[in-house]
């Protein structure tokens, strides 16, 4: 699958099929700090990712002067 | 899974309500919360001028939609501070604000930083050497405060969120800054005539909430993040939070509310018995000296010229 990752925009492989959960596990993210985002939908952690899918991790933590 | 209410296939899961929600029941659930903070804390009264403070950012269009949904007319202002050059972060997050007031049809008043105050943010932190969220946090605060007073407005509505207030309490108890500690507040009340009310409906929604409620109302807003946001701590501690928060949910918000709603009374009393505000001899906005930080660096950032 093709994972798309943000600030900086990057983009990696990861072989097969696997759960958001096991995704983010691997890459270490903490799901809370994300969302999964296939063709528009939000993913939840139980949903599956198919080899040829391509997702987005968005982060949602922001920061700055308030 | 499947949303609590409805059975419907979920479209996201909030583990520290211990809940499951298809879209429109998380839309329901979202306007709950913010119709809940505002009552509890008594932010809003009935024929209050709101202006929202507005930047692009997934926090302060969830609230201009969950606000408008539920009746209150609130006008928004967008301070353009300059970051990123012509195409860059500041006229992107611009555009996206101006787009969503347009779409609904709602009145968002653009403040330029270097038209009106005669500097960009980039330009005040190389001159002062400040951290740029420094400067940036300054003159935010000062403008906002200063549109609302000068427009009439009662009430100025930010979108400060559970992950911003949980992660501002933690930061200042790891270095007991009892002053700051004894100012953060659900509701800023008008101490002075000068300073408006300030209120932050989004307490009880998590920034990842408001950036969910976005993308399934197809608002596009600000998925970047701002340049020159590097180093900054408050980042830092909401990684911590978040850490935390996923081995135990239900964290952040119990250490927040649990300080606002049980704890925050013990350091007010500190706090205001330090402050004494007078006018700023330069702008006459209230101040603990007697020209205000804004007008000074306002003053430093003319003479650099």
């Amino acid at each position: 699958m093709k994972v798309i990752l943000r600030n900086p925009r990057r983009e990696l492989e990861i072989e097969g099929a696997l759960s958001v959960r096991e995704v983010l596990r691997r890459l270490e993210i903490i799901p809370e700090t994300v969302l999964v985002i296939r063709d528009g939908e939000l993913l939840l952690k139980t949903d599956a990712v198919a080899g040829s899918d391509t997702i987005e991790l968005r982060p949602v933590i922001s920061g700055g002067g308030r | 899974m499947k949303c609590k209410i409805c059975r419907r296939p979920a479209a996201i899961e909030i583990r520290r309500h211990h809940a499951v929600f298809c879209r429109d029941h998380f839309f329901e659930h979202m306007t709950r919360q913010v119709e809940r903070t505002i009552h509890d804390y008594r932010m809003i009264e009935p024929g209050d001028r709101l202006l929202l403070g507005v930047s692009g950012g997934k926090d302060s269009l969830a609230l201009w939609d969950l606000l408008t949904d539920l009746g209150y007319p609130v006008d928004g202002v967008y301070i353009e501070l300059g970051i990123g050059g012509e195409r860059g972060y500041s006229s992107e997050s611009r555009q996206l604000a101006e787009q969503y007031a347009k779409n609904r049809d709602l009145h968002l008043r653009v403040v330029d930083l270097a038209t009106e105050y005669g500097y960009t943010i980039p330009e005040a932190a190389a001159e002062t050497g400040r951290v740029a969220c420094s400067v940036c946090g300054l003159s935010k605060r000062y403008v906002l405060n200063r549109i609302a007073h000068d427009g009439g407005y009662d009430v100025l509505v930010m979108g400060h969120n559970l992950d911003d207030e949980a992660a501002m309490l933690m930061s200042n108890t790891l270095t007991w800054n009892v002053d700051y500690i004894g100012r953060q507040r659900a509701v800023l009340p008008s101490t002075d005539q000068g300073l408006v009310k300030k209120v932050k409906p989004l307490l009880r929604i998590a920034e990842r909430e408001t950036a969910a409620y976005c993308v399934l109302k197809g608002i596009d807003y600000e998925v970047e993040e701002c340049p020159m946001v590097g180093g900054n701590t408050g980042i830092r501690v909401k990684q911590w939070l978040n850490e935390m928060e996923s081995q135990r949910p239900g964290t952040k918000q119990q250490f927040l509310f649990g300080f606002l709603d049980r704890v925050s009374d013990q350091f007010a009393s500190a706090h205001q018995e330090q402050v004494e505000l007078q006018e700023c001899d330069n702008c006459a906005q209230p101040t603990t000296s007697d020209r205000c930080a804004f007008c000074r660096l306002q003053v430093r950032m003319a003479d650099s010229e």
